[in-house]
């Protein structure tokens, strides 16, 4: 079952009793607060153009407020637009009759929720049936798949204990082994880790990394934490008060951050884990000098390996063990510390 | 005040009233018209209420004719078995034994019927109502005065026309208390449904549920513990209107209880509280 892409078209909400009247007007340039005071209207969402890459992890990023729960709820349409398109596999969601939508959520979707949402009267099992339940699956067939999904997120044995018996790292993994068990395309994570322990949140992300690369399922992630999504975005999406201001790779955004907002947030980000070694690599001159690096591999691994084998020099090879360039640790530092334009901006 | 009234004109101090003579036509025309609709409607209304009478009787001979021994027994089965606790247990039984020993057993177990069935009609009526007003902005705000008026006007005054619809008997008492009794069902299923969590709900949308698994899977068992506060006072109420009730025709405590009151003799009285209380226990 191939994943398809998910495209997010000119999408607006404007919530209030007559959000759509106010659409034309929000294009011509009426602001959020204005908006607001004038009307009592609330924008929510502001010509979002976003295009979700197929078999892919999205992380939509922002601040609480800025509109991306809305956002991921547009997917499944638990909220419906005032204007424009979401498109899967060519079929407009926010178009679809009561029947079909429902059939979509059923096959296609599958949401983990940031509070969990578990059902309290019901049994771990029986939770991670609940998708399969309502599908019509018989009970022993959908018990045996969930049963599957329970142990692969490590929690067999706790199969009867009821959610509340739980810590919430463990309700979580119930909430995933929940969305799993559906076997459907897209995977929404509506701030799943936020309210997690640093520690155990680390550890679902490794969780879902290890997962996606045998599911290639096209993920939805949102989340408020920006370390969170350069380890696991594919694509990144920065919300700000409704808008996209900026998308791309983890790499793009911290190499290039689009305004002062991003470049605030970037600053703390630990560089050496998302700048990849073939964007400072220099070309190739001469014979390939000290270890072998494979592209993709992020700079702080670069430099371990360096230290590791006590050498200044690497280089870089392809996937075919090619060699493609060369690099050396006064380049990865300089590229791992922050640079200082990017400082005074923030300052 | 009749300062204040010699600077008003005449219609604003004093409340024009609708004189006597209207008054009475209107009261006339509304008494004939309903007396009309009871007549054209009796054979109808007769057939409606044809099996609340049948099960009624049938409960009322089944606990009226069954050993007192096995209805002990039953009784302190589902005591246990609900509460799982001993001293309320030992409390249901050493209560029951002496009402027995008083004699009244009989009239016991003919209240103990009629509040069953009372129950079970207020559960049927109640929950799909309350599940309505908790679906429906609209439903809520035309249900909820309705039960307001339900529930502050005093049990006599709808007894009243309710005996001129049925007649006397079980049933118009029957149908007073379930009148009595069901407004707090209404009330707690609906608020037991709009409590329920928002994060669920949206989840159990999510995955695809249709309405009715919604429902069943989500709503109804989140809010069952306010549904079964509702159910406990339903059974309170019903057991305080079964009393009133009996002067409709209604047997059982009831009538002891309305002959206690026109023979003021104090253990009897005294008996028939405690009785109550202790009917109260089991449930």
């Amino acid at each position: 079952m191939a994943s398809h892409a998910i495209e997010v078209k000119n999408l607006y909400k404007i919530f209030g009793p007559r959000g759509r009247d106010f659409v034309d007007q929000v294009k011509t340039g009426l602001g959020k607060t204005e908006l607001n005071e004038k009307h009592g209207h609330v924008l929510g969402l502001q010509d979002i153009n976003i295009s979700m890459p197929a078999g892919g992890v999205m992380v939509v990023m922002g601040l609480s407020g800025s509109g991306k729960s809305t956002l991921i709820r547009h997917i499944n349409r638990l909220i419906d637009p005032t204007a424009g398109e979401v498109l899967y596999d060519g079929v407009d969601v926010c178009k679809m009759s009561e029947n079909d939508l429902r059939e979509f959520r059923r096959h296609k979707t599958a949401m983990v929720f940031q509070k969990f949402a578990l059902l309290p009267h019901r049994t771990i099992i029986e939770n991670t049936v609940y998708g399969l339940e309502i599908q019509g699956v018989p009970e022993a067939e959908s018990r045996k798949r969930a049963q599957g999904w329970i142990e692969r997120v490590g929690l067999k044995g706790f199969e009867n204990h009821y959610p509340n018996q739980l810590s919430g790292g463990m309700q979580q993994r119930v909430g995933l082994a929940r969305a799993l068990t559906n076997d459907a395309d897209i995977l929404l994570m509506d701030e799943a880790y936020s309210a997690l322990d640093p520690l155990i949140r680390v550890d679902m992300q490794t969780v879902l990394l290890d997962l996606q690369k045998e599911l290639k399922k096209t993920v939805v992630f949102i989340t408020h934490d920006l370390d969170e999504a350069l380890r696991l975005g594919d694509k990144i999406a920065i919300l700000r008060d409704g808008k996209v201001i900026q998308q791309g790779t983890g790499q793009d955004i911290v190499l290039k951050p689009a305004d002062e907002y991003i470049t605030a947030f970037v600053k703390e980000v630990n560089r050496g884990r998302v700048i990849n070694v073939e964007t400072i690599m220099k070309p190739l001159s001469g014979n390939p000098e000290g270890v072998p690096v494979t592209i993709g591999t992020v700079l702080e691994s670069a430099a371990r390996m360096m230290t590791v084998a006590n050498q200044n020099v690497a280089h870089v090879v392809d996937a075919n063990g090619k060699p493609v360039g060369s690099i050396d640790l006064g380049t990865i530092i300089s590229a791992m510390v922050t640079p200082i334009s990017h400082q005074l901006q923030a300052a | 005040m009749a300062s204040v009234c010699s600077f008003l004109p005449d219609l604003l101090c004093k409340f024009p009233a609708i004189d006597d003579t209207t008054i009475r036509m209107i009261r006339k025309s509304v008494d004939e018209g309903f007396k009309a609709l009871v007549r054209t409607y009796t054979n109808a209304i007769d057939v409606l209420v044809q099996p609340l009478q049948v099960f009624l009787n049938f409960l009322e001979n089944l606990f009226v004719s069954s050993p007192w021994i096995v209805i002990l027994a039953a009784m302190v089965a589902i005591v246990y078995y609900g509460s799982r606790d001993m001293r309320i247990t030992i409390g249901t039984i050493v209560s029951m034994l002496l009402i027995g020993l008083v004699g009244l057993w009989n009239d016991t177990m003919v209240t103990l019927a009629m509040v069953t069935v009372c129950t079970l009609i207020a559960i049927l009526v109640g929950i799909p109502i309350g599940i309505l007003m908790a679906r429906s902005e609209r439903a809520q705000s035309v249900i909820n005065p309705i039960l307001d008026v339900m529930q502050t006007m005093p049990s006599f005054v709808y007894l009243i026309p309710v005996v001129m619809i049925f007649g006397i008997g079980k049933v118009p008492g029957l149908i007073a208390v379930v009148i009595y009794a069901v407004p707090p069902m209404i009330r707690l299923t609906n608020l037991g449904i709009r409590l329920v969590d928002k994060e669920v709900l949206e989840a159990a949308d999510a995955f695809g549920s249709s309405q009715w698994q919604r429902l069943k899977n989500v709503q109804i068992p989140l809010a069952l513990p306010t549904i079964m506060a509702g159910i406990n006072q339903t059974i309170m109420m019903s057991l305080a209107m079964v009393v009133v009730a009996s002067m409709v025709g209604v047997g059982g405590l009831g009538l002891q209880r309305a002959a206690g009151d026109q023979q003021p003799v104090l253990h009897r009285r005294l008996l028939q509280r405690f009785r109550a209380r202790g009917d109260r226990h089991h449930f």
